[in-house]
């Protein structure tokens, strides 16, 4: 990996309730790639995406982006690099009261003193390249969910971004829309010099269009390379993952007490 | 004794859950106030809300307020006419009315009309991560979303309470003066010698602002802190109503002990 890196990620460890979800992440995401972070349900991936946008505090290590460092920020400073982040939520995450239109709009509105005019001829641009321009009168309730998701990612690169962030985009996408907005990612991260961080249990789809994939278990790093290392890897759990095995090193089962002990201590109790 | 200590150890934490959301409450309602700023510069996020909080309750207001004015005048007449004082008919509902029924049934129509509603739309919001995407944006849901309704509720409340008790006085004079009979200039004149401005009216004001600010930091709150499930949005906007109904009598009492001590 080159040494100019945009986020970076040292030690972070995150509790929450006193159970550890993240502990010692070390991660490097240089400028102008898209990077998946995978794993399966519930391994801590989403938090670090929050940790990493600030919306979640690290208990302990260093997030950072750029000359900033996102985990000792105040409020008003976090807001202030905001602004050149992104962020795709899981459903889009839409505002359901107002347009298509406006919802791209909307971070432009807040941020920028640009005139109607201006903002109008952005807002079509942004969503001419995700392909909706002629959507931009629908309401959000009139939209598919892949249409949905388009329209929130015009609206995540409304300010060009320098740091994209997707959570879970191809989740309940048919294979057409998945590919779509796969394609879509790529484009543009490439298009506007951003770079990405995609958040992603989909193996097929990520590996055509990301550099580099994190593989995360139980809040660690268990595995990490580029597409063609992650398909050739031996490791029993990126083989497990990548293949869609159920015999493997990641546990289906929630954490249990031993099932003789519960059934036989609840008959005599 | 786990079956002696659980009901006591469930009191404490139901008392400990209560102390921790009544100071929630409160640095919410600082977290408003400290970011009212854009409420006010960009006033048409809050006019915005005016209309929807104040206008879209106007047709329930003014019709209970017309209906509890012809309710006051029969009843008030009833009364007023075993002590040969039907005259002072006028004086009876624009009282009750003024320093009582209108702030206090208004504000609980508000809180099942607006206040309902408020707790849904930002419950909602918080269900399908519009809060959290519009923090991402670098934009303050508290500043963008609830202070704008916390202030259209603020605002609208004083104004739909004088609306209500203006319909109350049309409907006691529609009863007592256009069918009863009593004398129209008794009517008028005697509530315009015997209801004091700043007793009687501005004392009413205060307590519908005091009820707009109780109903609407109830409903903002329980909607941004609503579980973010269909079922804790419901349950966040029952809360609304049944709290705000509790805080708008409680505040009431408080408010009238204060104000009406049979000095005037």
């Amino acid at each position: 990996m080159p040494a100019d890196n945009l986020v970076d990620i040292e030690d972070l460890h995150f509790t929450y309730d006193g159970r550890p979800v993240l502990q010692g992440i070390d991660m490097k995401i240089p400028r102008g790639k898209v990077v998946a972070i995978m794993g399966g349900s519930g391994c801590g991936k989403t938090t670090l995406l929050r940790c990493i946008g600030g919306q979640l505090k690290a208990t302990r290590g260093e997030i950072r982006l750029g000359e900033h460092r996102i985990s000792q920020m105040g409020h008003a400073e976090l807001y202030r690099v905001r602004r050149k982040m992104g962020m795709l939520f899981q459903f889009g995450a839409l505002f359901t009261d107002i347009s298509v239109f406006d919802n791209v709009a909307f971070p432009l509105r807040e941020h920028t003193d640009l005139s109607e005019s201006m903002i109008r001829d952005l807002v079509l641009m942004k969503l001419e390249a995700v392909g909706l321009r002629g959507a931009h009168r629908l309401m959000p309730n009139e939209l598919s969910g892949g249409m949905a998701r388009r329209v929130a990612l015009a609206r995540a690169v409304a300010l060009d971004p320098l740091l994209i962030m997707y959570d879970e985009p191809f989740t309940g996408l048919d294979p057409i829309a998945l590919g779509v907005i796969g394609q879509l990612i790529r484009k543009l991260n490439d298009a506007l010099g951003a770079t990405s961080i995609m958040v992603t249990h989909d193996v097929q789809e990520s590996l055509l269009i990301v550099d580099y994939i994190y593989f995360v278990a139980e809040g660690r790093i268990v595995a990490q390379g580029t597409p063609d290392e992650i398909r050739a890897s031996r490791h029993p759990f990126v083989h497990q993952f990548v293949h869609a095995e159920v015999d493997g090193p990641v546990r289906f089962d929630y954490p249990a007490p031993k099932a003789r002990d519960e059934f036989l201590g609840a008959a005599r109790a | 004794m786990p079956e002696r200590i659980d009901p006591l150890r469930r009191l404490g934490r139901g008392m400990v859950n209560g102390v921790w959301r009544l100071g929630f409450a409160s640095r919410f309602l600082f977290a408003i106030l400290m970011f009212s700023g854009a409420s006010f510069r960009r006033l048409h996020l809050t006019l915005r809300e005016v209309f929807v909080s104040g206008v879209l309750s106007l047709l329930i207001i003014l019709v209970s307020g017309l209906f509890v004015g012809l309710v006051l005048g029969l009843q008030g007449y009833e009364t007023l006419q075993r002590y040969g004082s039907t005259e002072a008919l006028g004086v009876l509902v624009a009282l009750s009315l003024t320093r009582e029924l209108g702030p206090v049934v208004a504000a609980l129509l508000f809180a099942s009309r607006a206040g309902s509603s408020v707790t849904a739309e930002i419950g909602l919001m918080k269900a399908t991560e519009q809060l959290k995407a519009m923090d991402m944006m670098a934009v303050n849901p508290i500043a963008r979303v609830v202070a704008p309704r916390f202030w259209g509720g603020v605002i609208s409340m004083p104004l739909l309470a004088a609306l209500f008790s203006a319909m109350g006085v049309l409907g006691g004079w529609l009863i007592g003066v256009v069918f009863i009979g009593v004398d129209d200039g008794a009517f008028w004149s005697q509530m315009q010698a015997s209801v004091d401005f700043r007793y009687d009216v501005w004392n009413g004001v205060v307590k519908s602002f005091v009820f707009g600010v109780a109903v609407s930091l109830i409903a903002v709150f329980e909607g941004y802190d609503s579980v973010p499930t269909a079922e804790g949005v419901s349950r966040a906007i029952t809360r609304t109503v049944v709290t705000s109904a509790l805080a708008i009598l409680a505040l009431d009492f408080v408010l009238t002990s204060f104000m009406f001590r049979g000095t005037s």
